[in-house]
């Protein structure tokens, strides 16, 4: 064939192709948040689920999202800090960084199923703390380690050396440096990181079925003594959270309007995604613009 | 430019060398000493000859080529090369050798500061840049702390540009500004000797006339070693001039008598603007 | 000598306990996770391996046999947990969804990096990127309602089967082998491009003879890594494959994957009874395809960086 002629055909395919992932994207989410806008409402977002009849919400489900969600931060953040400021600053090239890399990319790409099974196995039956918030937040933290640990690794290695030898040179130990110099510095890009993930960590289900369960049972808003068995911040309780309860009710959802409080949930939990998306956007800008001048 | 040490270490000892001690013409004492310094890139020699004796309260240049070594034989001065090359020898600091592994590096580079090339200022306001380091030693009296910041940004000789806006971010200064900051934050933990690295190398001819009033200042209370690409630099504000040529320190003399008079060949040749 | 500065300079100072102690905690964290690494491996495998060691199950049988019924006997006398329908149904899937994400992951990287690198980045990026972030459940729910209803529209049966869980892998793993296929594609160096433009290429044949071959080891990176993902995503699949435990006899009937018999079945097994020993073989067999999976990319990275 003629080069000419297989250029502009070639070319005009890429274009065609490129288009039809723009398609599929806008297809999806019009489609999501076409069918589950009908179903929004106050009640739709703040009742309890409903197993039998229609009418039901997804306000204990959305509760236990976030709960989780924070819980999960609270107990990944800190370890992923740690193990970054390690990778970045302190770790040797030598086999034992290798061979924790390796690890760290092990896990990585493990199925969440798999890391939920473990999580069921350790935390939900060794350590007795049943189908509850905490096993299921313990077992998002492995899902959540790698990737953050990895991108605030990253943000570290971007903050320029010059700011690591300003510390040493007056005399302060390289982890005073590291801790109140380069973190801070690194902020915006650390921060980022953190809310991306968090938007995977908000539509994981997989590795919670077994180990958060697949029960939100009814929540007493006015007390907020997490010794309280009704209470929402009572860690030990089995705790659905939004994306299971997707999963839960197309997999064996009874209710006649499965279909409706899917969608709508779906639409929740997509608009929730994209929040955390442009919310990571728009505070690493914002805080890179702080630092950076004025 | 790297040494290979078996083949041109015998070759090279037929180079002349010029080496004083400047505690016998000036009465100062000595404060800072090497003895039998090596300093290793992996398996490269890159300083093999630098024995060198720094007086109190002279500045001393330290100029020649490229890849000579002057900065890796000024990071070793401090330790700021621990982690990256090897060092072997003394570094005798008011006669203790601080070269060895029992010295609190931290407790040393407090007593002998260093500013770098680029102005690296934290990301913090100009006050903070200052006390940050205080306040991690455990100063937290805000007049003491007051106090310090005012003397050090005086003695840098920047006060005056930024008094009325300590809160505002550093990096907002300009680089000039940022430098002198820099060796301000440095003297505010009172050190004893300063070490700059081609300090005004990133900044134009004005704010390198005002970092040269301020080493010049700072003179009468610390001793400064500075590395220099610039030859009349060394000439107008070092008492002292150490030439270095591939690892090796090949004359150190009074910076008049290195830039009127210089004893070794290759030192001449290099005053004169004949390499390099 | 001076013995009182010696003095001074050999106390350990505040700075040396805390970065003692800052280098021990953060070493902690790390050794935290590479710890959990070796637990879920050591955990999973001899969970999984049970079957084998406690219910006398033959490894071969269990990877050939074609009968998934753990709660019956068969003539042997052995409980019948034939894995293959499992496997070939993740298999099935995996391959299918790579060799249908591939021409587009790879057509959409090349646009937005050699075509129109400004629409690239300015719509395909945040495109992919918005892609990548929507929840796994959400496209099994939209596989279900959307997907399922199309294939029996046009296929006749009920829907559920592996055509359905293809496509809805191919939208989930599209994004991630697009956007590592834009890397492998920028790390080309222009001058490869520029050379051959030069030479009088036209800027297909420059794509397709220069760039493409350069970026190989990447874009077969990005590929494996896609595939890792759609053996590996379980409630998507779970939710649009029918979980039927047979050998597929054809694309539009119902089938399951290693991990859609898992997510099933977990929860209805006792543990430590043969018929939950047997799901966690299958955790195993997902567990060891992920880490050859691994392999497979870190040997490509290997190749790639010597032929470059
Ligand atoms: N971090 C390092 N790793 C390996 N080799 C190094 C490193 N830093 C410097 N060198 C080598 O050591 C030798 C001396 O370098 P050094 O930076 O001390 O020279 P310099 O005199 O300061 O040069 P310049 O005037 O360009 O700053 C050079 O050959 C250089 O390549
Ligand atoms: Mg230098």
């Amino acid at each position: 064939m003629n080069p000419k002629l297989s250029n502009r055909i070639a070319i005009t395919t890429l274009y065609v192709i490129a288009s039809l992932i723009v398609l599929i994207l806008a297809a999806l989410l019009g489609y999501i948040i076409i069918s589950g806008l009908p179903a929004l409402s106050w009640h739709f977002l703040t009742s309890p689920a409903r197993a039998f009849t229609s009418g039901g919400g997804i306000g204990i489900q959305l509760f236990n999202s976030f709960y989780l969600l924070i819980l999960t931060m609270l107990i990944s953040f800190p370890i992923a800090l740690g193990a970054g400021i390690f990778l970045n600053e302190y770790a040797k090239q030598n086999w034992v960084t290798s061979l924790v890399r390796t690890s760290i990319e092990i896990l990585s790409s493990l199925p969440s199923v798999v890391v939920g099974l473990f999580g069921f196995l350790i935390f939900v039956v060794r350590f007795n703390f049943g189908f509850s918030i905490l096993s299921g937040a313990f077992a998002l933290t492995f899902f959540n380690l790698p990737l953050l640990t990895r991108s605030i690794e990253e943000a570290l290695a971007a903050v320029p050396d010059e700011q690591r030898e300003g510390g040493l040179a007056l005399g302060l130990s390289k982890w005073e440096t590291v801790t109140h110099i380069i973190v801070p510095a690194a902020l915006p890009t650390i921060l980022t990181g953190v809310i991306l993930s968090a938007g995977r960590i908000f539509g994981e289900a997989a590795a919670l079925i077994f180990t958060a369960g697949q029960s939100a049972p009814a929540l007493d808003f006015g007390d907020w003594n997490p010794f309280n068995i009704s209470s929402p911040l009572n860690p030990m309780r089995p705790a659905e959270t939004l994306a299971v309860h997707i999963w839960k009710i197309n997999s064996e959802g009874i209710m006649p309007d499965a279909k409706a409080i899917s969608s709508g949930a779906s639409a929740v939990l997509v608009i929730s995604v994209l929040a955390f998306n442009l919310l990571a956007r728009f505070i690493g800008r914002r805080l890179f613009k702080r630092f950076t001048a004025g | 430019m790297l040494i290979n040490p078996a083949s041109t270490h015998q070759d090279d000892l037929w180079l002349e060398r010029h080496i004083v001690d400047p505690s016998q013409d000036n009465r100062q004492p000595i404060i800072l000493e090497t003895k039998q310094l090596h300093v290793y890139y992996g398996d490269n020699e890159a300083i093999y000859e630098g024995d060198l004796k720094f007086a109190e309260h002279q500045i001393s240049a330290l100029i020649g080529p490229s890849g000579s070594g002057k900065s890796t034989f000024l990071r070793s001065l401090n330790r700021m090369n621990d982690g990256v090359a090897r060092v072997a020898g003394q570094i005798l600091y008011r006669g203790v050798d601080i070269n060895r592994p029992e010295i609190d590096v931290y407790e040393m580079r407090r007593r002998i500061g260093m500013v770098f090339q680029r102005p690296n200022p934290f990301s913090k306001s100009i006050y903070d840049n200052i006390t940050f380091a205080l306040k991690r030693r455990g100063v937290t009296d805000k007049k003491t702390l007051d106090e310090v910041v005012e003397t050090s940004l005086k003695q840098a000789a920047i006060w005056d540009e930024v008094k009325d806006q300590l809160n505002k971010s550093a990096l907002a200064l300009s680089g000039g500004q940022q430098q002198r900051l820099c060796i301000a934050r440095a003297i505010a933990v009172k050190p004893d000797i300063l070490l700059l690295d081609e300090p005004a190398s990133a900044l134009d001819p004005v704010s390198t006339g005002k970092l040269e009033e301020t080493l010049t200042a700072l003179k009468s209370n610390y001793t400064i070693i500075i590395v220099t690409h610039n030859m009349q630099q060394a000439a107008r504000i070092s008492d002292y001039t150490a030439f270095f040529n591939m690892g090796r320190a090949l004359e150190y003399d009074k910076t008049s008598q290195i830039f009127t008079s210089p004893k070794v060949q290759l030192t001449n040749n290099y005053v004169a603007g004949d390499f390099g | 000598m001076n013995s009182k500065l010696q003095k001074q300079l050999l106390k350990r100072s505040k700075a040396a306990k805390i970065e003692r102690l800052g280098k021990g905690v953060s070493f902690l964290a790390l050794m935290l996770i590479v710890l959990t690494v070796f637990a879920i491996i050591i955990f999973v495998t001899s969970k999984g391996l049970s079957t084998f060691f406690s219910n006398h199950v033959n490894v071969i049988d269990f990877l050939t046999g074609k009968n998934w019924n753990p709660n019956v006997t068969n003539a042997k006398g052995q409980p019948e947990v034939g894995a293959l329908p499992m496997i070939t149904g993740s298999f099935v899937v995996t391959i299918l969804s790579a060799l249908l994400a591939t021409p587009f992951a790879i057509g959409t990287a090349i646009f937005m990096t050699e075509i129109s690198p400004q629409r690239g980045a300015r719509i395909l990026q945040p495109v992919t990127e918005l892609l990548v972030g929507i929840p796994s459940v959400v496209y099994g729910f939209i596989g279900l309602t959307v997907v399922v209803p199309a294939v029996r529209a046009v296929f006749g049966g009920s829907g559920f089967g592996i055509l359905s869980g293809t496509f809805v892998l191919f939208v989930m793993i599209l994004p991630t082998v697009t956007s590592m296929s834009v890397d492998a594609l920028h790390s080309v160096p222009r001058y490869y491009r520029e050379a051959a433009l030069a030479l009088g290429a036209t800027q297909w044949q420059t794509i397709y003879k220069v760039v493409l071959r350069a970026a190989t080891p990447g874009m077969l990176t990005a590929i494996v890594f896609g595939m890792a993902r759609a053996f590996g995503e379980a409630l998507a699949v779970q939710m649009v494959i029918g979980n039927a435990a047979l050998l597929p006899t054809s694309l539009v009937s119902p089938a399951s994957t290693l991990t859609s018999v898992l997510t099933t079945g977990i929860g209805n097994t006792v543990m430590g009874s043969m018929q939950n020993n047997a799901l966690w073989s299958l955790a195993l067999v997902l567990l060891i395809m992920s880490l050859i999976f691994n392999l497979i990319i870190r040997l490509i990275g290997r190749r790639g960086a010597i032929t470059k």
